[in-house]
């Protein structure tokens, strides 16, 4: 099948969806790739390096979407400014169309794309799945936006982010507080951490604390017992107690911290508001704000979408094409992940993709199939967890004998001791002394085994074994002291007692020197 | 000719140079020299005893003697270091034999001239180290035959098997009532056999019920046994000698036991009671994607690397990759590069297995480090390389409350920046539990035999 990459036409839109590199893999797949002149040049990609690796070049966009079967893009589909039409409107029956959708906003488009009868796999609605973590754009997008947005607030912030002691006196290391350790959350963190600064990062989710921890930055604890954590890893909206610590808690931070980047997103609402304009106020001028959010309303009061504002001495950084700022990073992830969706479409290698409705993944990506609206996907089945296994049967055995102890745990306890204690009173009370004294000294001699053995070194483990084997072999002069009692049954006896005996003797003994030898320093 | 006093002497000797023998064992250093005592104190007690006045077979005892020391001598040389465990077994089952043969012996030997209660109790004693000695003796030949693949290391578990073992036991005893009043009148030698075909089949169970995984706690169980078989046959002769000897191994096999079931975070009587290890086909479902990694990589991240932790497994005995292992160490090392070697007390089919393995490919025993010394480094190893490894290294011990191994302690390689699993294929281990390790996000899988991948590596890293 033909497979056709598009110019994006987004206004500003650097990012294509296939990268020279990456189009090679795919046409080792068995596809065709088409691609638009000009398509990878925002992305430093040029026609020929395309071409070189066996792509066709098209020259505009109607012969383009004309002559492929799937089109991979990037943005929706939306007005072309050159040729006056929607985007949709050059897609036909039966062809398939892969790019970001956000079926959930753009409930016209949907409509729209229905209506041409065509298949739309929507790379924002992969199911979050462990295995479907190769082709999750969003997250490959969210790692770059975070990094962008440490690298914007050090565009826009005076000062270094890390300290340092010069001639011309002593620069202290920025402060940086992250709000929303996601995967942009904790891209920002690296990222700032790497250049010096001291980073600190909130989160309403108590188990990402671990990994902010693992990224060497400081977890702002909310002494607060609420748990964050709402479907499919992302966070919840909390409860009014628990927001108005956390915004006391974000305000004693505003008058610290030098930069702030907030991430905090929650699906399907808008942003939720955690910078106030009092805030704003508070924080040393020059400071910045990145807003990651900015495209659903923003974190911060006075953000403005796609702008780089100055409110109250603090610069606040709106960008909502962060991915697109690092085109040629962005690109190659993308088209990365769009070529898992490929390998995944097409497990035969013939360039045929086949939209199995079965697999959860494709499942969860396919938007429209063939005109008809498959959206939302059934909830996912698989976790990313590993699904609690049945217990092996013999740790239930084990378990129902153990409910079945009806004996109180102290007489449990004790219960050894009572019988040891009551059987060597027996014992003592009926034994004869020639028997107590051998019972004497091997009471004694357990007790020097147990004192020496403890001291034996792991490594000499083996060794020990083999050694106490051949020692063991001691049983050869039970069988000598009884070979010369009269009768040849118990000659017999103790001759092949002393045979067998003397193999183990001799031969744990030598293995032992052998072992031992080739323990060099 | 000795006198009884001097025989006595010798016993004495000969006990205190077992006693160095062991403590000798405590560190590498002194070890050779253990091993030297337990020689001498070995062939003290027998000089003494053969000298004695109550021996004068020389010809039988001399022939014997000879021929075990020429079979005992020729298995040490030829044995590979592979086949430990297998030796080890073996030479348990033979003090098991030894101890049954002394005891028919001694129980025909009529002439002791014993009365009363030290005969009932000299009785009872024959008895019992005919019954350890048979447990020990077919415990000892089952795990022998699991260990070298002659029987399927999965656990056998008969229906109802905790109900059979105490059947077995209350048999025992009650044939040994009938054994006593049998022998009061010259007796009791049906009895006593019957009781010996019911310990050996005791054994046999016993061992068929654990699964392939917990073989270094049988394996150390057994060499307790072997000791109270020992001890046993002690009591039964008046021989001190015996007595301590046994005792010293007995308990130092219990220890090893404790030692081991420690290491897998399980209780004893629960190894014991079998089971465990039984790759019914509910391994834990794993989800998630495997990363192959070639020979070439491999060698760019080991080149690349500075901190290298190589975490041997039993898989690395079965391919007997530890000289190329060895080579690819030395090369690294002289390339100045740190690498080291963690080990998992259960790692392999015994006791120190990887220890002695590594040793006798020449690794330096000073980077070879055990689990708890070196678990708390692994964030700063750059690649750790698991050969033939799996259940001791499964994060699933750690964080899933469900899994059949939890709680037991790990070595915790996904903590550092890479992680090279080399594997046959990716089927479950022996305790068929399915490892996320394998697919996680720093770990790259390198399929094949152990031994073929690390030369391949070896390779690579030379050119």
């Amino acid at each position: 099948m033909k497979l056709g990459i598009p110019k994006e036409i987004h206004p500003g839109e650097k990012r294509v969806a296939t990268t020279p590199d990456v189009a090679e893999k795919i046409i080792k797949l068995g596809f065709e790739v088409n691609i638009e002149s000009g398509a990878g040049l925002e992305s430093n990609f040029s026609d020929e390096t395309y071409k070189e690796v066996g792509c066709t070049i098209r020259k505009n966009a109607k012969t383009l979407w004309k002559n492929s079967d799937i089109i991979l893009k990037v943005r929706p589909p939306e007005i072309h400014p050159e040729l006056a039409i929607d985007e949709t409107q050059l897609l036909s029956k039966g062809k398939h169309l892969i790019s970001f959708i956000w079926p959930a906003q753009n409930d016209d488009l949907m409509q729209q794309l229905a209506a041409k009868e065509a298949t739309v796999l929507a790379m924002d609605s992969v199911p979050r799945i462990s295995r479907s973590q190769k082709l999750d754009a969003l997250s490959s997008m969210a790692n770059i936006a975070g990094y962008r947005a440490v690298i914007e607030a050090a565009q826009h912030f005076g000062r270094f982010f890390t300290g340092q002691i010069t001639a011309a006196g002593k620069v202290p290391p920025a402060k940086v507080l992250v709000i929303g350790a996601g995967v942009a959350g904790l891209a920002a963190i690296g990222a700032a951490k790497s250049m010096g600064a001291i980073v600190r990062a909130f989160d309403t989710r108590p188990e990402v604390k671990e990994q902010i921890e693992s990224m060497d930055a400081e977890f702002l604890m909310l002494d607060f017992k609420e748990d964050g954590s709402g479907a499919g890893g992302y966070a919840k909206t909390m409860s009014k107690e628990f927001i108005e610590a956390e915004m006391a808690l974000f305000a004693q931070q505003a008058m610290e911290v030098d930069i702030i980047i907030t991430t905090a997103l929650i699906p399907g609402k808008p942003a939720p508001k955690l910078i106030t304009e009092g805030m704003l106020e508070t924080m040393k001028p020059g400071s910045v704000v990145v807003d990651l959010a900015a495209e659903q309303g923003g974190n911060c009061a006075l953000t403005e979408k796609n702008k780089v504002v100055v409110k109250h001495g603090v610069t606040l950084i709106g960008y909502t094409d962060l991915p697109s700022r690092l085109a040629a990073q962005s690109s190659q992830l993308y088209a990365t992940n769009l070529r898992h969706l490929l390998t995944e479409l097409c497990p035969n290698k013939d360039g045929i993709i086949d939209v199995n409705m079965d697999d959860e993944v494709i499942r969860g990506t396919t938007v429209i199939k063939e005109g008809k609206i498959t959206w939302p996907p059934p909830p996912p089945t698989l976790s990313a967890s590993p699904s609690p296994q049945t217990e092996t049967p013999a740790v239930a055995t084990t378990e129902v004998e153990e409910n079945k102890s009806i004996i109180p745990e102290p007489v449990k306890q004790l219960l050894p001791l009572l019988i040891i204690g009551g059987a060597l009173f027996s014992l003592g009370s009926v034994a004869p002394a020639s028997f107590m004294s051998h019972f004497t000294v091997f009471v004694l001699a357990c007790f020097i085994g147990y004192q020496v053995i403890w001291n034996v070194s792991a490594s000499l483990h083996t060794p020990l074994m083999s050694v106490t084997n051949a020692i063991s072999g001691i049983i050869i002069i039970g069988a000598v002291v009884q070979i010369s009692a009269p009768g040849f049954f118990i000659t017999l006896l103790s001759g092949l007692a002393i045979l067998i005996a003397s193999i183990n003797i001799a031969g744990g003994f030598l293995v032992t020197r052998r072992m031992l030898e080739m323990f060099r320093k | 000719m000795m006198s009884q006093g001097l025989v006595t002497m010798s016993y004495v000797a000969a006990s205190i140079l077992f006693i160095l023998s062991l403590s000798g064992l405590s560190d590498q250093e002194t070890a050779r020299k253990g091993n030297y005592y337990g020689m001498a104190g070995m062939a003290i007690a027998i000089i003494a005893t053969i000298l004695s006045d109550s021996v004068n077979s020389y010809v039988v005892l001399i022939i014997a003697l000879m021929i075990g020391g020429f079979i005992g001598t020729k298995a040490a040389i030829k044995v590979e270091m592979t086949q430990m465990p297998e030796l080890v077994a073996l030479m348990h089952s033979l003090v098991g034999m030894a101890a049954i043969l002394v005891g028919y012996a001694n129980f025909s030997d009529s002439s002791n001239g014993l009365e009363g209660v030290e005969k009932t109790i000299h009785e009872v004693e024959i008895y019992i180290g005919i019954f350890i000695g048979a447990v020990t003796f077919s415990g000892s030949v089952i795990a022998f035959g699991k260990l070298c693949g002659k029987i399927d290391g999965k656990p056998v578990l008969l229906p109802g098997r905790h109900f059979l073992n105490l059947a077995l036991l209350i048999a025992t005893i009650w044939l040994g009532n009938t054994f006593l009043s049998g022998a009061e009148v010259g007796g009791g030698t049906f009895s006593l056999i019957i009781m010996t075909l019911i310990a050996l089949a005791f054994g046999v169970h016993m061992v068929m019920a654990i699964g392939g995984a917990d073989m270094p706690v049988v394996v150390s169980m057994l060499n307790s046994y072997s000791g109270w078989a020992a001890a046993a046959t002690g009591f039964m002769l008046s021989n001190d000698l015996l007595i301590v000897t046994g005792a010293l191994v007995g308990s130092s096999g219990a220890i090893l036991s404790y030692i081991m079931c420690r290491a897998m975070n399980r209780n004893f009587l629960s190894v014991i009671a079998g089971g465990f290890g039984s790759s019914s086909g509910e391994a834990a479902a794993v989800e998630g994607d495997i990363a192959p990694i070639d020979i070439e990589e491999t060698a760019k991240l080991l080149s690349e690397a500075k901190n290298i932790m190589i975490i041997p497994g039993y898989g690395m005995a079965v391919a007997q990759a530890q000289h190329t292992v060895n080579g690819i160490t030395k090369l690294l090392r002289a390339k100045d590069k740190n690498v080291r070697f963690a080990i998992h007390p259960v790692a392999g089919r015994m006791p120190g297995h990887m220890n002695v393995l590594l040793a006798e490919a020449k690794v330096p025993y000073d980077i070879v480090y055990e689990m708890d010394e070196i678990n708390e480094d692994f964030p700063n190893i750059d690649v750790s390389i698991v050969i033939g490894a799996n259940d001791i290294v499964n994060p699933s011990a750690l964080d899933d409350p469900n899994s059949p191994i939890a709680g037991m302690p790990v070595i915790e390689c996904w903590k550092s920046a890479t992680t090279i699993v080399l594997k046959r294929s990716m089927a479950a281990g022996y305790a068929g539990v399915g490892n996320p390790l394998f697919v996680h996000e720093n770990t790259r899988m390198l399929f094949g035999d152990a031994n073929d991948s690390m030369q391949a590596v070896l390779k690579a890293l030379n050119t």
